[in-house]
Parts: C-alpha cells; sequence; structure tokens
C-alpha cells in the first residue's frame, strides 16, 4: 500500500526544499512531493501530518552498538529500536566490540544482524588496526570490499602517527575516510574530566584540551600530507575548531562532528558527581562549548553525531573513577536539537536536519539524507511543540545512562519511514 | 544551629557553620583535658568508620571521639570485608544502615564519594577523605589550632607548600579558610599545581621564598612517593631542595609563622626535623585538636544541644 503524508512542512536540504507538501511514497521510494494534492485514491494510506515537519530520516555518523560480545550493554536490535525511536533511520556502528570489527566476515556479521533487526540501516564501521591495537593495519581492503562504510579505532585514539599515515595512504584509493578519535592517550592519562577549575574543585584528574588539540593538529597534517580523508569525532575543544577552520580553508579534504551533550552541557555540571556526565572527550568550558557552537552553525563542523554508548546500569552506579565513559543518545538527540539549538535559534530546521541527516549521507555516501523523487523512503515526522520528559522506562535502548533524564524537551519524531515502512509511530516501535 | 545531614566538604559551608564548630570544639576540648574522658551525649547512638584507605590516625581519632561521647562504635576496613568479594560501596552503606547505624565515617581513594552516598542513605555521612576533593575535618581542626595559637583565623595569610594538586588537606582548608576571611597562597612546582587554581581567588608562587614571606601560617603536604615515578618532579633531592621547609629556610624568610603539617610526615623531604620540633611547630596540637573537632562535629550532626545530657 502507498503511503501518503499529508500537510507537513518538508525540508530537505539536498535540495534546498522547505514547504508545505504531500508526500507520496510509493513501496520503498518516494515518488512524488506536491502541493494540495488533494488525493484519495483507496490503495493510499492518507497520515495527517500538518504541523510537523517531514525531513529525510536521521542518520546517526557515530553508535556503539555492542554487539557482538557486549550484548549485556546493547545489541543490535535494542539499538536499532532505539534508532527508530530516536527518528534514526540510519546507524554508523562503531568496530570496538569484542572481537572487534576487524575484517570482512565481521562487517558482514553487522549487516546481517542489522538486517535481521529489519528497522534502521545499519552500516559498519571498520577498524583501522588490527584488533584495534593500533600496531598494524587491519585487512581494510577486504573490509571495505564487505561495505565497511569507514574506518576507526574509535574508542583507542591512534597513538602511532606512522600507523595513521599508512592508514590514510591505503585508504585514499578505497575512497573511505578514516574516523580518528583525537586524543593523545599520554596527554589524557588517567583523567576522568576536563582539567580545569571544576576538577580542581571536585578534586578530580583532568584531560586538558591540548590531549585533543595536539591530536587534531597531528591528523590534519597528515591528512595534508597523504590526501586522505579524514573525519574528527566528537570534538570538544575551542582550540580543535580553530584548527579546523584553518585546515577547511587550506583545501584539506577534513570532515568533523560534534554531540548534542558537548552542545548543551559544560563541566560545571560535574558537581553532582552524576557518572552519567562521564564522557570522553570532557565536557568542557562555556567558552569551548560556544565555539563548537558558532562552528556547528557555520558549518565548519559538519555533523551532529550521538556517539551513543550505552552502559549497564550497574557500570554507572559506582565511584566516579571506576565508571565508563558515555551517554546512551539515541533517543535524545533530536528532541535536545531541537530544545537547545533550533528553538533558541542557533539553527534552523534545514541546518539541523542537514547536520543530522544530509551531510552525515553525503561525508560517508550512505543511502538517504535527501528526499529527492526516486530516492529510497527513509523519513522522520517530527512534532515540533510536542513536550516530553526524558524518562529511562522510555528507552529502547539498554542503556539508561543519560545527563538529561528529567527534563522536559520538545522536538520528538512521532513518525519514522525505513525504506517506505512505517517502523516507529508515536513512540512505539513497530 | 547546625542543620547539615552530612558533612562533605567546605567549600558549600558559611562562615558562621565553621566558628560554631569551632566554638563547639573548645568545649569539647575542656574534656579532653579531664582525668575521665566520658561524657552521656551520644549513649545510645552508634558510629561506624569505613576506610577504603590505610589511616592509622584520622580513623583513631573518630572513633575515640565517639567513645568520649559514649557512642558505640564500629570500624570496617575495606580490605577485609565482603569489599573484596565485589560488593559494591552502596551495598555496603545500605547493609551497615540496615544494623541501625547512626553516622558512617567515609574514607576512600575517589573524589566524590561521600556526596555519591550521601544522596543514598538515611545515615548522616562524614567525609573523611575523599581522594584529592576534600578532607573537611582535617581543615577544621587546622584552624582550630590556629585560632588557638594565634587568636584568630581572619586577616592571617596561609601559605600551603607542596602537591597541591592530588591534596584534599589543601582543598578543604582553601575553601575554609576563603570563608574565615583569611588569605591563601600555594606555593610549590607548576607540576604541582592545578590548572586554573587562580580563579579560586588563590594565589600562586612557584618560587618559595616568594611565597613564604609575609604569611602568618605555613602548612606543608605530604608528597607521595609515585609522584616523582609520575613525573611531577625530577628527584627528591631536588624537591627538597627547591621546596622543603627548612630551618634555615623559615628563620631567614619568616622566622615567626605557624607551621602546620596533616601529616603523616616524610621528615627530611617535605620538611625537617628540626622544623617539626621547633617552638613554631603545632603538628601534636593538630592531633589532639583533631579529636576535639570531631567531637564537636558528631554531637552537632547527632542534634547536640537538645537535652541530650551535654550542656549546650
Amino acid at each position: 500500500m502507498a503511503l501518503l503524508l499529508r500537510g507537513g512542512r518538508v525540508i530537505d536540504p539536498a535540495q534546498g526544499l522547505d514547504m508545505v507538501a504531500d508526500v507520496l511514497v510509493e513501496g520503498s521510494r518516494i515518488s512524488a512531493i506536491t502541493t494540495g494534492s488533494g488525493m484519495s485514491r483507496p490503495d493510499v494510506e492518507v497520515v495527517d501530518v500538518t504541523g510537523k515537519i517531514v525531513g529525510p530520516g536521521l542518520i546517526d555518523a557515530h553508535a556503539h552498538l555492542r554487539e557482538p560480545g557486549l550484548e549485556y550493554k546493547e545489541d543490535i536490535l535494542s539499538a536499532s529500536r532505539a534508532a527508530v525511536k530516536g527518528g534514526y533511520t540510519g546507524v554508523m556502528a562503531m568496530p570496538d566490540t569484542d572481537p572487534p570489527v576487524d575484517n570482512a566476515a565481521m562487517v558482514q556479521f553487522i549487516y546481517t544482524r542489522g538486517r535481521q533487526a529489519g528497522l534502521a540501516r545499519v552500516f559498519p564501521v571498520g577498524a583501522v588496526t588490527a584488533g584495534r591495537k593500533g600496531e598494524k593495519l587491519a585487512e581494510i581492503g577486504y573490509a571495505a570490499q564487505a561495505g565497511a562504510v569507514a574506518f576507526s579505532d574509535d574508542g583507542q585514539p591512534i597513538a602511532n602517527s606512522e600507523i595513521l599515515r599508512r592508514a590514510l595512504e591505503y585508504l585514499r584509493p578505497l575512497k573511505r575516510p578514516l574516523i580518528d578519535h583525537c586524543q593523545d592517550a599520554n596527554l589524557s592519562g588517567r583523567g576522568v574530566m576536563h582539567e580545569g577549575l571544576v576538577s580542581f574543585e571536585l578534586g578530580l584528574e583532568g584531560i586538558p584540551s591540548a590531549a585533543e588539540e595536539v591530536a587534531v593538529a597531528r591528523d590534519l597534517i597528515l591528512s595534508a600530507y597523504t590526501g586522505a580523508r579524514i573525519h574528527l569525532a566528537h570534538l570538544s575543544a575551542k582550540g580543535s575548531v580553530s584548527m579546523l577552520a584553518q585546515a577547511k580553508e587550506k583545501g584539506i579534504p577534513v570532515t568533523a562532528e560534534v554531540t548534542p551533550h558537548h552542545l548543551i552541557l559544560t563541566h560545571e555540571v560535574l558537581r553532582t558527581y552524576d557518572t552519567n556526565t562521564k564522557v570522553n572527550p570532557p565536557l568542557r568550558t562555556e567558552e569551548d562549548r560556544q565555539a563548537l557552537l558558532q562552528a556547528l552553525r557555520q558549518g565548519l563542523i559538519d555533523i551532529i553525531a550521538t556517539d551513543h554508548a550505552p552502559h549497564a546500569s550497574h557500570e554507572k552506579r559506582v565511584d566516579f573513577n571506576q565508571a565508563p565513559f558515555g551517554i546512551s543518545g539515541l533517543e535524545t538527540a533530536l528532541p535536545l536539537v531541537v530544545t537547545y539549538l533550533v528553538k533558541p535559534g542557533y539553527l534552523s530546521w534545514m541546518e539541523a536536519i542537514a547536520r543530522m541527516s544530509t551531510n552525515p549521507a553525503q561525508i560517508f555516501g550512505l543511502p538517504g539524507g535527501n528526499l529527492r523523487v526516486g530516492s529510497l523512503a527513509d523519513l522522520v515526522v517530527i512534532d515540533p511543540e510536542t513536550v516530553k520528559e526524558v524518562r529511562p522506562e522510555d528507552f529502547a535502548s539498554k542503556g539508561k545512562n543519560n545527563p538529561f533524564i528529567g527534563q522536559k524537551l520538545s522536538g520528538w519524531p512521532v513518525m519514522t519511514i525505513v525504506g517506505g515502512r512505517i517502523v516507529m509511530r508515536d513512540g512505539e516501535v513497530i | 544551629m547546625f542543620r547539615r545531614k552530612d558533612v562533605l566538604g567546605l567549600r558549600d559551608w558559611s562562615k558562621e557553620e565553621i566558628a560554631l564548630v569551632l566554638d563547639t570544639a573548645a568545649a569539647m576540648k575542656d574534656i579532653l583535658g579531664r582525668d575521665l574522658k566520658k561524657v552521656p551525649a551520644l549513649r545510645g547512638r552508634s558510629v561506624a568508620t569505613l576506610f577504603y584507605e590505610p589511616s592509622t590516625r584520622t580513623r583513631a581519632s573518630f572513633e575515640l571521639a565517639a567513645k568520649y561521647m559514649s557512642a558505640d562504635t564500629v570500624s570496617l576496613n575495606a580490605s577485609a570485608s565482603s569489599i573484596a568479594k565485589g560488593e559494591s560501596l552502596l551495598d555496603t552503606i545500605w547493609t551497615i544502615e540496615a544494623m541501625g547505624v547512626d553516622v558512617v565515617v567515609l574514607r576512600h581513594p575517589v573524589p566524590g564519594t561521600s556526596l555519591q552516598i550521601a544522596e543514598h542513605t538515611r545515615m548522616h555521612v562524614v567525609n573523611a577523605g575523599d581522594g584529592a576533593h576534600e578532607h573537611p575535618t582535617q581543615a577544621l581542626l587546622d584552624m582550630y589550632t590556629v585560632r588557638e595559637r594565634l587568636g584568630r583565623v581572619e586577616g592571617l595569610t596561609l601559605a600551603i607548600v607542596g602537591d597541591i594538586s592530588h591534596s584534599r588537606v589543601a582543598r578543604s582548608n582553601i575553601w575554609g579558610w576563603q570563608k574565615m576571611g583569611a588569605k591563601v597562597r600555594v606555593v610549590g612546582p607548576p607540576t604541582m599545581i592545578p590548572v586554573d587554581i587562580d580563579k579560586a581567588g588563590v594565589q600562586v608562587y612557584w618560587d618559595i621564598e616568594e611565597g613564604l614571606r609575609g604569611a602568618d601560617v605555613i602548612m606543608g603536604l605530604r608528597i607521595q612517593l609515585e609522584r616523582e615515578a609520575r613525573g611531577f618532579f625530577p628527584s627528591f633531592a631536588e624537591y627538597t631542595s627547591f621546596y622543603g621547609l627548612t630551618r634555615e629556610r623559615i628563620r631567614s624568610i619568616n622566622p615567626g609563622a605557624l607551621i602546620l603539617h596533616p601529616g603523616p610526615v616524610n621528615r627530611g623531604v617535605e620538611i625537617t626535623d628540626e622544623v617539626l620540633s621547633s617552638a613554631n611547630a603545632a603538628v601534636n596540637e593538630q592531633v589532639t585538636n583533631g579529636v576535639a573537632v570531631r567531637m564537636a562535629l558528631l554531637y552537632l550532626l547527632l542534634g547536640g544541644g537538645q537535652g541530650d545530657g551535654f550542656a549546650s
């Protein structure tokens, strides 16, 4: 049966489209975008989306799905449910599983499990080095053939600059970007939060901004030297942003992402010692936050990614040093962006959707991210006005670790459509 | 009146609260001077000490404070209890609570633990040192000692010398002394001075001669052995030469200053024997006053002054 989304505000950054229109979906594809069609065919399910936003489904360039090996935290099915609940039609799965995704068979496994889940599209990211140990290149070519959309040792910065250089060179003909977690592990040391006034007051070991900036500088130099594409994951520091600006000006093939929590929170929230605020890279100062916001606005930072990092509750309910880093973020990213960035006017709807859907699709060569006629019907419908409280019991993700619990947010997704099929409606996964 | 459920750190305390504890401690010190050191003030109440780090003086000080006021005490040693079996800190706390304990005195190597557990228990929680975060009773006894010797804290200048970055004693003293209207300096190599500490109103000195000049009170901090291995300074010899509290240094720069040290002391590293045994030093008085201050805190926490057998 065909599906008609009638009367919504249709926004597609790929075509510069922002108009009230009807979107007709036939089979797995978008077959028409028209105004006032008044269509009433018996074989069409009509959904009235007046007052709602219709956009290309969100694509997360950075999520940890934990399967295989860490299914007690999350698995591909639970993550896929969380994704479509959050308005995501596509998710890039980081390779830091156990065993890690560092060969073609593992890449195929992730695709298979994603297809079996049958909700959001799951795109595997392959490891750069064997076992993510940073010592020897993984079989990147085979993994790319098997469909790895990018390569990263995320969570484990590539310490050896020579290995990074060779990986970048090797990836050039494969046309896949390298995603780096920019952090000098010696400088970050035993740190658990941003180094500054608050870490001093709390007595917690700090991670200086310099730990990220040193790595960003190195990565940009090597990207320029090799001509290979590098994507800087979850930037957190002001200094990183200014280097990114210079690099883009020089034409270095670099892209970057930022998470909602780095755009909204600062190290001040750690004063409660709530382990849900423990993330890596750490939440930094207001000055850093402002720099990230500005860079996102200007388009210097291309993508908003979740860095979805679910953990079991017993793992977070320990002392601050022992707790693992990370936020379960797939289900709150969109309402956070709407509440804190779109509503106050930092980003237009068009810009927000570009950074959460169109740009990730373009940078990583993924299907979706646009509403062109003939394209895959991967769509999200957002209700900008509904206000809802963030409650852990509502999470489809196994990870309930989220620092925004208890907050009232607006701009929740009310429908997610993948390949023409409604997979989430009014918060219920179908 | 003292209205706190817990004693977690001095950063959010008022001047009045600090003064109340110091005033109450003066009454407690009288008890310590008696032949029979026992009052019924906390009879029927119970105090547990739960230490995840080795400590002799702080634990003994709390336990004696409780016993001198007739409270029952139980001492839990982290390595000997079910903690070694993987029981979580919160599980342990709830077990102690279920046994009817009124006050738990917690020492833990990780900052923030006392705050985290205070939110999850009805017991009064006293922070006896949580990592590099706070050690409020130490700062209170330091201020008490200074007030006893010099008559006041307000208007004085305190110089804290040594590893400020890893010191809970330094932090609690910084908050406490500033609240009481004193000036605080930190002195040490930049590797041991926290980034942005100047934003907390503290003056930073890398040169010990400059840092000690004009200070009324000088507090030496213990230098831990592992700091050398982690590259905070090149060698103990060099540290002592540049930052050690020696008799000559103090005599030439600031002969009248009162010398404090939270102990235990690395004699000959951060401070010399001579300085410790000089008339300037108040290290033994700090230990005695520690008991009085902890008696005062337990007394105030458990509703002191409300018909409990100890004259308010």
